[in-house]
Formats: C-alpha cells, sequence, structure tokens
C-alpha cells in the first residue's frame, strides 16, 4: 500500500483538501434544495468564487479582501439564480445550467481582460496551512487534520453548524417547511419567496468558500475551468448524504477519498485514465444504489405560484 | 353594526356579533364564486355553511383567511373593520382555518407543523421542548388525543384533522373555520370531532363548518347559512328546518334523499378475488387473503372502518397495487399479472378514493385529464399523434353530462371545488361504457344534489348489468345502493348481510366481532 499511495496520512491530509471544497458546496446546495429550489449551478458558484478570490488577492494582496470578493461573487451569482428561479418561476435545472455556463465563459473572458492570458492566472498569496498546536502533533492524524488551511477548520466547524442551524433554529424549521410544501409555509403566514431566496444565498455563500479553497487554499492560482466537476460530484454527495448535514459531510468525504486516490497514485500501477474516473464512477454507483431511496424536499424544483 | 341584516337571511344573531362579512364578491374569469355574500358570526355560536359544489363556500372561507383577496366587500371583526390581505393578518385577528385539503407537512413532526410561523424560541434557537409541551397542555385541554413527537406522514386522517385544528388554537384562534372536516372522518371520529366543537364553543369560541352532511349540520349547528350560485339564499335556525328544507334551499328543487332500487337482476360472475393477499406501502399485510364476487347487475358494497384494507384491495382489483398472492379475475380471465392500464382496457373502471392525488392530474386542463386513460386510442389518437380537438369535444360532453361545474375543457383540473373534481373523475370512468365498475368513496365530499346524481348513475349502470363494487365508509350509502354488504375488518372479510342489516349489526362486525349474526 504505502509504496502506491504514499503514506497513510499523506493520503488522509489529502483526502482532507479534495473534500473540503466538496463539504462547502454541498453544505451549499442543501441549504438551497432544502428551500426547494435545485441547484445544479454549484460548480459556476465555486468557479466564479475561485476565480474572484484570485483577483482581489491579486489587486490587494490581502486575503481577506480575496475571501470577501469570492464571497460577493457568490452571492450575486446565487441571487441572479434566486431571480430566475424564485422571481421569474423560471425552470430550475436551466437556469442552473445558465449559472454554470456564465461562469465558464465569464472567468475565461476576464482571465485574459484582467490577466492578460487565459491559462492559469499569476500566482498569488494563498492561505498557508496554519497548524493548531498540540492537535497537529498527534502522529498520523494530527498532521492530516489539524495542519491545514485555515478554511479547512472554517469546514470543520460549518458541519455541526449548519446542521444546527437546519434542526434546531427557527429559521431552519420554516426553510424545511418550505421545501417540503410551500402551500402550508404561506397560508402558516411565511414569505415562500423569501425563504427561498434566503436559501439559495446561503448556497452561494457555501459554495463560493469551496471555490476559493481550490483557488488559494489547494493551490494559489486560478486555472480555468479549475473545478472541473466538482460542483456535481457536490450535488451527488447532498443526495447521498440525504439532504443532512453530517451525511453530505460523510459522503464529500468518500468522493474526497476517491478523488485522493487518483492524485496520489503513480501512472504505472493503474492507468491514469482510469483512476481518474473512480471519483465519477462512485458518483454513478451511489446514485443508482441510494438515489432512488433519497428522500428529496417533496417541492423541491417546483416553482411556488400563490393563487 | 347588525342593522344591516344578511341578505335573504330571516335567522338574525343573538349573541355578541364576532365576525361579520359584508357584500363579499369574487370572480375568477368569467364565474362569480362569490357575489355580494354577507354572513354573520356570534359568540359561542356554530354557523353552518351549506351549498352545493361549486357554490362558493371555500372561496368565502378563503377570502376571510387571506388567501384570496376579494373584488369587494368588509370584513368586520368584533366590530372593527379588518383589512385582512394575507394569513398573517387573519391569525393576528384570532381567525384559525381548517382546510378542505389539509395543509400539514408530512415530513415534519406534530409540535413542528403546529409552531411554524410562531417559534417558541430560547434565544436564537428553537424550543423545540416548549412546542412539544405546549402542544401536549393544548391536546389535554380539548381532548385532542394526539403525539406532538410523531411525524404527521404516520397519522390517520382524524390525527391530522386534530393536528391541523391544534394548530389554529395554538395561534390563538377566536374565530375557527373548518371546512368539509367530517368528508374525511370516520362516524366515531366525526363524533369525537363534534364533542371537541361544543367543548371550543363552551370556551367562547365561534365556529363557521362546512359540510356536505345535512344531519351532522342539524345535529351540531345554531344557524345555518345556504349559498347558491355564490349568492346566499337563506339563514335559517337549525332547530327550525329538516334535511328536506335544507336539500331543497340549496339545490334549488325537491332532492331525493335516498333514490329508488329496482330488483336486481343478477347475471354471471364479472370481478372475483381468491386468496388475495396485499401488502400495503409499510410492507404489512393490508389486505389478508380477501375472497369475493361480483355479478353482473349487482353492487356489492364493502363497508368497514377505514384503514382496514379498503383502499389497498380496491387498489390491487383495478391494477395499481401489486398482489402478493392470490388471484383476481376478470370476466373469467385470470388478470393478476395485467396492470391497470390492461384491465380497463378489458372493461374495468376504477373511481379512486384520493381524486386530488390519484384520479386528477391537478395541473392539467380537464380534456386531458378525460384522456388520461384513453389518450391512446381512436378517437383521441392515431398514428402515434394526439387531437385535442376530438379530446376536447368528448369531455365536453362528459362534463355537462355529468354535470361538473363549470363544464369547460379548458379548465384546469386544480381550479374546480372539492366536490366537482369528483364528478370529473365519475364523469372520465363511467363515459367509456365498462363492464365493471369499482367505486372507492365515490360521493366524498359531494353535495346532496349530486350525491343522489351519482347513485343514480351507479343504479343504472346496475340495472344494464354492469358489476359493481362499492367501497364506502358511509353506511348510509352502502346500504341504500347495495344487494349484498361485505364487511371488512383488519384485511379480511369478516361477514355478508343484506342491505337491510341493522345498524347493530354492521357495527358489530365492522368493529370485527364475527358470529354474531351470521358466519362468514
Ligand atoms: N383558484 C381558482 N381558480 C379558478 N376558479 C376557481 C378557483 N377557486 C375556485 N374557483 C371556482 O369558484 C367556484 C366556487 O368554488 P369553491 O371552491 O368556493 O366551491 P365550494 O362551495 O367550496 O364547493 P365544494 O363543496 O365542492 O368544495 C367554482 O366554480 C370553482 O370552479
Ligand atoms: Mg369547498
Amino acid at each position: 500500500m504505502d509504496e502506491i499511495f504514499g503514506a497513510p496520512g499523506q493520503l488522509l491530509a489529502s483526502t482532507i483538501r479534495n473534500a473540503t471544497p466538496l463539504v462547502f458546496a454541498a453544505l451549499g446546495g442543501m441549504f438551497s434544495e432544502r428551500s426547494g429550489v435545485v441547484n445544479i449551478g454549484l460548480e459556476g458558484l465555486m468557479l466564479i468564487s475561485a476565480f474572484a478570490g484570485v483577483v482581489g488577492a491579486f489587486l490587494s494582496g490581502s486575503a481577506v479582501v480575496a475571501l470577501a470578493f469570492a464571497l460577493a461573487a457568490g452571492l450575486v451569482f446565487a441571487l441572479i439564480h434566486a431571480l430566475m428561479c424564485v422571481t421569474f418561476e423560471a425552470d430550475q435545472i436551466i437556469s442552473g445550467t445558465a449559472i454554470n455556463l456564465l461562469a465558464l465563459g465569464g472567468t475565461g473572458f476576464l482571465m485574459v481582460s484582467v490577466f492578460g492570458a487565459g491559462g492559469t492566472s499569476p500566482r498569488v498569496e494563498g492561505f498557508g496551512e496554519v497548524p493548531i498546536p498540540l492537535l497537529s502533533s498527534i502522529p498520523v492524524v494530527g498532521p492530516a487534520l489539524f495542519s491545514q488551511s485555515v478554511l479547512v477548520y472554517l469546514m470543520y466547524v460549518m458541519v455541526p453548524a449548519t446542521f444546527f442551524v437546519l434542526f434546531r433554529t427557527p429559521f431552519g424549521l420554516r426553510l424545511r417547511a418550505t421545501g417540503e410544501s410551500p402551500e402550508a409555509v404561506d397560508t402558516a403566514g411565511i414569505s415562500v419567496g423569501r425563504m427561498r431566496y434566503y436559501g439559495v444565498a446561503l448556497s452561494g455563500l457555501l459554495a463560493s468558500l469551496g471555490g476559493i479553497y481550490l483557488s488559494m487554499g489547494i493551490l494559489s492560482a486560478f486555472t480555468e475551468n479549475m473545478t472541473n466537476g466538482r460542483g456535481f460530484i457536490a450535488l451527488a454527495a447532498l443526495i447521498f448524504g440525504r439532504w443532512n448535514p453530517i451525511g453530505a459531510a460523510g459522503a464529500a468525504l468518500l468522493f474526497g477519498f476517491a478523488l485522493a486516490v487518483t492524485f496520489s497514485a503513480p501512472q504505472e500501477a493503474i492507468p491514469n485514465e482510469f483512476l481518474q474516473m473512480i471519483p465519477y464512477v462512485l458518483t454513478i454507483v451511489a446514485l443508482a444504489a441510494f438515489g432512488g431511496r433519497a428522500i428529496a424536499p417533496a417541492a423541491i424544483g417546483k416553482p411556488y405560484r400563490k393563487e | 353594526m347588525t342593522e344591516e341584516r344578511t341578505r335573504g337571511g330571516t335567522a338574525g344573531v343573538e349573541a355578541p356579533v364576532v365576525l361579520e362579512m359584508r357584500g363579499v364578491t369574487k370572480a375568477f374569469g368569467p364565474v362569480k364564486a362569490n357575489d355580494g355574500v354577507s354572513i354573520t358570526l356570534g359568540r359561542g355560536e356554530i354557523l353552518g355553511l351549506l351549498g352545493e359544489n361549486g357554490a362558493g363556500k371555500s372561496t368565502l372561507m378563503k377570502i376571510l383567511y387571506g388567501l384570496y383577496s376579494p373584488d369587494e366587500g368588509e370584513v368586520f371583526v368584533d366590530g372593527e373593520r379588518a383589512e385582512i390581505r394575507d394569513p398573517k393578518d387573519a391569525v393576528s385577528r384570532g381567525i384559525g382555518m381548517v382546510h378542505q385539503h389539509f395543509t400539514l407537512i408530512p415530513a415534519l413532526t406534530v409540535a413542528e407543523n403546529i409552531v411554524l410561523g410562531a417559534e417558541p424560541r430560547k434565544g436564537a434557537t428553537l424550543d423545540l421542548a416548549k412546542a412539544i409541551k405546549d402542544t401536549e397542555e393544548l391536546s389535554e385541554r380539548y381532548g385532542l388525543r394526539v403525539d406532538p413527537r410523531t411525524r404527521v406522514a404516520d397519522l390517520s386522517v382524524g390525527a391530522q384533522q386534530r393536528v391541523e385544528i391544534l394548530k389554529a388554537l395554538y395561534r390563538k384562534a377566536r374565530i375557527l373555520v373548518l371546512d368539509e372536516p367530517t368528508a374525511v372522518l370516520t362516524p366515531q371520529e366525526t363524533e369525537d370531532l363534534f364533542s371537541v366543537l361544543k367543548e371550543l364553543v363552551a370556551d367562547g369560541l365561534s365556529i363557521i363548518l362546512i359540510t356536505h352532511k345535512l344531519g351532522e349540520l342539524l345535529g351540531i349547528s345554531n344557524r345555518i347559512t345556504i349559498i347558491r350560485d355564490g349568492k346566499v339564499v337563506e339563514t335559517v335556525e337549525a332547530s327550525g328546518t329538516d334535511e328536506g328544507a335544507l336539500a331543497r334551499l340549496m339545490v334549488g328543487r325537491e332532492v331525493l334523499l335516498r333514490v329508488e332500487k329496482t330488483e336486481a337482476k343478477v347475471g354471471g360472475p364479472r370481478l372475483s378475488a381468491e386468496g388475495l393477499v396485499v401488502l400495503s406501502g409499510a410492507g404489512a399485510k393490508a389486505v389478508d387473503g380477501i375472497g369475493l364476487e361480483v355479478r353482473g347487475g349487482e353492487i356489492l358494497g364493502i363497508a368497514g372502518v377505514d384503514g382496514n384494507g379498503q383502499t389497498e384491495l380496491a387498489e390491487a382489483l383495478a391494477g395499481t397495487r401489486p398482489a402478493e398472492s392470490g388471484l383476481v379475475r376478470l370476466d373469467g380471465e385470470d388478470v393478476t399479472r395485467v396492470g391497470a392500464n390492461g384491465r380497463q382496457g378489458r372493461g374495468l373502471a376504477y373511481v379512486p378514493e384520493d381524486r386530488g392525488a390519484k384520479g386528477l392530474v391537478q395541473d392539467f386542463s380537464l380534456s386531458e385529464n378525460n384522456a388520461l386513460k384513453t389518450y391512446d386510442e381512436a378517437p383521441f389518437s392515431k398514428w402515434g399523434w394526439i387531437f385535442p380537438k376530438a379530446m376536447r369535444r368528448r369531455a365536453a360532453e362528459a362534463l355537462r353530462a355529468y354535470d361538473v361545474r363549470p363544464p369547460d375543457p379548458d379548465a384546469r383540473a386544480g381550479s374546480l371545488s372539492g366536490g366537482n373534481q369528483q364528478k370529473a373523475v365519475l364523469a372520465r370512468e363511467l363515459s367509456g361504457d365498462p363492464g365493471v365498475i369499482i367505486a372507492a368513496q365515490p360521493t366524498r365530499g359531494v353535495d346532496v344534489g349530486a350525491i343522489e346524481f351519482i347513485h343514480r348513475q351507479l343504479l343504472e349502470q346496475r340495472a344494464r348489468g354492469k358489476a359493481i363494487l362499492l367501497i364506502s365508509l358511509e353506511l348510509e350509502e352502502v346500504r341504500s345502493l347495495s344487494d349484498r354488504v361485505a364487511v371488512i375488518y383488519d384485511g379480511r372479510i369478516v361477514g355478508e348481510v343484506g342491505p337491510d342489516a341493522t345498524d347493530e349489526e354492521l357495527g358489530l362486525l365492522m368493529a370485527g366481532r364475527t358470529g354474531g349474526e351470521k358466519d362468514a
């Protein structure tokens, strides 16, 4: 094992790094879908934020500004999705696809206008690794789990935090209710549209954390289409995890592990193309095995129109 | 404030008036659902609202609850003009509503459903413990038994209704509107509900009750306002009227509350089941070895308390639910492995009990719904091509023949009133000239005039030699239509009696006590 995949500690660290953007995006997707709005635009939301973060860092040299840029980009794109789906009652799949295409084309175009060339942006100062004292010195798991970027620690906090918000606050109850039965929410005197805007906006903010972690946590530059399907894997993790924060995070970890294996395996052992399929094959298998039985919010995908 | 008498009304309120709706008008396109309707409600009173399907009762109540905005008219609560723009306004005025179609969320627990939108908080968090405690207190106080921790999806219809009432009470409703609360209840559940309602009015609440069951209305209400075609016809004292008079007022003609039945001309067996075992959605044996036979020219009634396997039996016979074991025969042919579409092609018609979910596609037009099962046959289609004109023409005929209002083939099914949806399903199922008819709760939620009409239709089919299986929770209905009555209990037929069996006889069988009068 060790010769093929490197030390277990390294594989674990790589799993965490690969899972982090998936977890953020899956949690984001959860807020949107729990409110009843399908969000296949996660991919685009991550991509645009990955880019915006790098631009912020490039212009200011500050990680805080970069983060603000990423969050703002994710939020704006999410609000476009909400505007289309909630206010204009457009088809949610089409709107999400539009977000993805817009992000892909838009970042490609802006690469040239901001940095003068496509492909890969200039290097920026990324989020460095911040070892947590004591915890990071635990053998094997210590460095893997606790010698990471602050965004990874934020991800650790975000999983229970979103669980708490969803299941222990009035906001969470209303959000879940909106995804199940907008009619009931309406008769209870709660605005369905507002709840859905909140849900989609939160998905934009969380997905943007995943995006900026890709460009400034793992790398220190933006590369065109660097999300490369991660938004869709996150969506699969969400379904696999049954729209539950803990479940989605668990599924994202599994998919992150598959990605880590792909990246760490030497080419001679197994053909690279085959390895690269693993996360996607796993996604399909997971969806086929559990997707049908997963219980989606009952009113998901349907625009709500008051009679 | 009460000088202005209810239009056409004769019976006035004695108690202080808590609610007055004045001159309410509401049109949906060309349909005037409410046309200058005025009603008054006194404190501690139960006011009955009576009217045909589509008369505008639900519309009036939805206006009161802020779900629809009226074109004209005013609402006064405690003598004060109330501007009710949305349900929140209604709730803040102390108005609560139990809808004709429930608005509970199956995936959430009882307590979560009840507090939704008015959640008890501890800091920023939801105080679930308090929600459960409040729910328990309320249910204790009014005898509305329900466990706050169960998921609504796991509750019986009667229990769901109690949750709806608790939801209104939790919001401190002083005026409670119940839109056809008893349509889906068993007689026992209805009795329980009514004792709760009496408790509530004794506590100073005022109630508006909509039901098509005249006997119930006479028994519990103080006054009854009758609405026809969106207008108030009259308001009468419940103590000074009777069922015949009420039916006449609401329909505008004499109504036969019990239709005449001709002598049965029984033919050969057409629909039969042997050792039928059917599983419920949860995997339990809902039908546990049922054998039955329906012959041409007769109506076999299935009586029983709701939830004893009726739904699964009907679905297994119709082919929409697989049989675990046993046989289903249609005109002698074994159709156990034949799907619903194949059975319908062999002349089986099926009126499902849940018309909203299983009978109609709510977002389709009536003409599309009418062709739902035969869209792939002439004259609706040829060479894989659909002819909407033919669909519309056929639908228009069927809708007129079955008095569906409005008889507009282009109307969206979901826009019809509850009873008219039921008639639209019947129109589709019976107009295809089927040989065998399975009718589950065919008159649930329809008005007395329409009940008479539907009963006539079923008896006419019987006279034409059709075999009819009638599944109903209404004992009166089963008895007046059936030639034989089989009683179902716990997934088994526990006995068969004639239509002249007494209430006691049937009641004992329905409670699962066999071996009383006759052995099965
Ligand atoms: N949202 C709507 N859009 C169009 N028409 C509607 C709508 N709601 C009701 N209507 C029409 O208004 C009329 C009154 O309907 P309403 O539901 O108030 O009847 P109802 O008295 O409650 O009947 P039922 O006893 O069958 O429930 C009907 O003709 C119905 O088709
Ligand atoms: Mg109604």
